[in-house]
């Protein structure tokens, strides 16, 4: 019950916000939200399942460009061009899955991140539909869901409000259902859950659809809100920032995609204001941090205050 | 007959660990299987539960042959497998660590309950909210145990079950294990040649990867060659 009310909480409070925050905050949470959207993917399978995989941004751009190729492509409206993001994250995730859990570690990360590194260089090839790394601009008239302006600050707000409230209780309801346990469970001890009888590869597989299908709702929602897509999102820069905002805000815990995410975007947004050097002073934090709180943010929160944090 | 192996063989670089093994167990035994260090005791296990693949033979589980079926489908026929070298889920409680083992078979309340009652025989039930991790070696050895029993399984293969367990667990464990047997069938490895005698019905010598003998515990008691081979050696390794 304490579980849930804090999630709600969460939740209730950044709708508050929208009410009270300046213009400047307004659009910068509005934007934490949706790349916190796609940290939950990701948490879900390296936070949970224990797979750390360096090629996200594949299923983030599967998202973003299938909703996008869409609209200006097949002239889909926007909810429809939203579902074929998802649609394209799930055929993608689940392809990647197949070929990419024949392996772990390692080669597991190497995969993931050759076959992003591919989808990447494929956009590049398709230039004349996807325009590469300049990317293309979604129009602002392609942007009405339902007759209501996505483009307009409130309204784009409130969307990602939407999207990562959605993500946010799918990801808490998740991690309780048996298979959510299972999951933490090869994570620990692969050998020990095959050995208890599970099929572990079909719950890594699923595990990594479920994880790619929301990286994609968030790419989707992104190019949606933002009104841009383009290739660098498919790079692996990409690929990493989900993985640092995941670790900071503390791996396997529901909440820790969100919190890094909005901690590392005021890293980077205070310290530019201060210095040109910003990166260094983020580096610096960074550093401080997984040294003093190696399990991130809320990682530390579970480990001195609230032993049984989702 | 519950298990048979035909030919069960491991071939490891340059060693032959088991070698064309033949071997039935019918329902409702306790059989235990023992034999040197090295003999090939947990390979052999390990190719019944499809843990390790075999280099040769078949293994028949239930009247079916389960050699082409990997180890979470043996699992869920009925097998179940606690391991030689303690393997539980250290962070996770202990109660989780059973609740795992009991959801393949179980949903919602139900689990609670076979929880309780698998913890509750093993005697870990005051410890169920603990860190897997945290519990003494003697008593991780426990919850491997009542991690098998909320399976419920029909074959139930204990693999050095009472390595690194007090005197008076040990005496626990041989009433547990004949509780147990009332519904399962039970593989035994064990070093232990008191608990050997007292519960099995009757005994698999293995040595060098084949099997050596098979009887009652009182026919291997008078084996000689098993005497040779093997019992000289054990009696002097539980001394000490
Ligand atoms: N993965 C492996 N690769 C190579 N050799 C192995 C492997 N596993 C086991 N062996 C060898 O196979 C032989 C049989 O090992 P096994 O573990 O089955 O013996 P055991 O009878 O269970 O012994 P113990 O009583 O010490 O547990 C040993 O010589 C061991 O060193
Ligand atoms: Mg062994």
């Amino acid at each position: 019950m304490r579980v849930y009310a804090l999630h709600a909480g969460l939740i209730v409070l950044l709708f508050a916000l929208h009410f009270l925050l300046p213009a400047y905050h307004h659009g910068n949470l509005a934007r934490v939200m949706v790349l916190a959207s796609y940290a939950i993917g990701y948490n879900i399978l390296f936070g949970y399942t224990g797979l750390l995989s360096l090629g996200h941004a594949l299923f983030f751009a599967a998202g973003l460009y299938g909703m996008g190729l869409g609209i200006q492509h097949l002239g889909l409206a926007p909810a429809p061009a939203f579902l074929l993001g998802l649609v394209a994250g799930a055929v993608v995730s689940g392809g990647l899955a197949l070929l990419a859990l024949r392996t772990s570690g390692v080669a597991f990360m190497i995969v993931t991140l050759m076959f992003a590194q591919a989808g990447y260089l494929t956009l590049l090839y398709f230039g004349t539909y996807t325009r590469g790394d300049e990317g293309f601009v979604i129009a602002q008239a392609s942007r009405a869901l339902w007759g209501i302006d996505l483009s307009d600050p409130g309204n784009r707000y409130l969307a990602a409000l939407i999207l990562f409230g959605t993500c946010l209780l799918l990801s808490l309801w998740l991690v309780r259902t048996p298979f959510g346990r299972v999951l933490v469970a090869i994570r620990e001890n692969e050998e020990r859950v095959r050995m208890l009888g599970y099929d572990t590869f079909a719950h890594k597989l699923a595990a990594m659809v479920i994880s790619g299908t929301i990286a994609a709702a968030a790419g989707a929602g992104y190019g949606l809100l933002f009104g841009y897509a383009g290739a660098t999102f498919a790079s692996v820069q990409y690929s990493i920032f989900p993985l640092l905002w995941v670790l900071l805000g503390g791996a396997g815990t529901v909440l820790g995609p969100f919190v890094g995410t909005l901690f590392m975007f005021y890293l980077i947004d205070l310290s530019s204001g201060i210095t040109t050097a910003y990166m260094l002073i983020a580096g610096v934090v960074l550093v401080a941090l997984t040294l003093f709180a190696p399990q991130g943010l809320m990682g530390e929160v579970r480990r001195r205050l609230w032993k049984g944090l989702p | 007959m519950l298990l048979s192996t035909r030919g069960l063989s491991k071939q490891f670089v340059g060693l032959r660990a088991v070698d064309s093994v033949d071997f039935d167990l019918p329902e409702g035994e306790i059989r235990a299987l023992i034999g040197p260090n090295g003999a090939g005791k947990t390979t052999l296990v390990g190719m019944i539960s499809g843990r390790i693949a075999p280099s040769a033979g078949r293994v028949i589980f239930d009247g079916r042959d389960v050699t082409a079926l990997p180890a979470h489908r043996r699992i869920a026929l009925g097998m179940a497998y606690t391991f030689q070298i303690t393997s539980v889920f250290a962070r996770l409680s202990v109660a989780e660590n059973v609740a795992l083992a009991a959801r393949r078979r179980l949903k919602g309340s139900a689990v609670g309950s076979a929880v309780e009652a698998a913890l509750d025989r093993v005697g870990l039930l005051p410890r169920a909210g603990q860190e897997a991790g945290d519990l003494a070696y003697g008593h991780q050895r426990l919850l491997e145990i009542a991690m098998g029993l909320a399976q419920r399984p029909r074959l139930l293969i204990l693999d050095e079950p009472t390595q690194g367990l007090a005197e008076g667990e040990i005496e626990a464990f041989k009433t547990l294990v004949r509780e147990v047997a009332q519904e399962s069938t039970i593989l035994l490895i064990e070093h232990n040649m008191r608990v050997v005698m007292e519960l099995a019905n009757r005994i698999t010598v293995l040595n060098f990867g084949a099997v050596l003998a098979e009887g009652t515990p009182a026919e291997i008691h008078l084996n000689a060659e098993v005497q040779a081979a093997y019992l000289g050696g054990v009696s002097d390794a539980a001394a000490g």
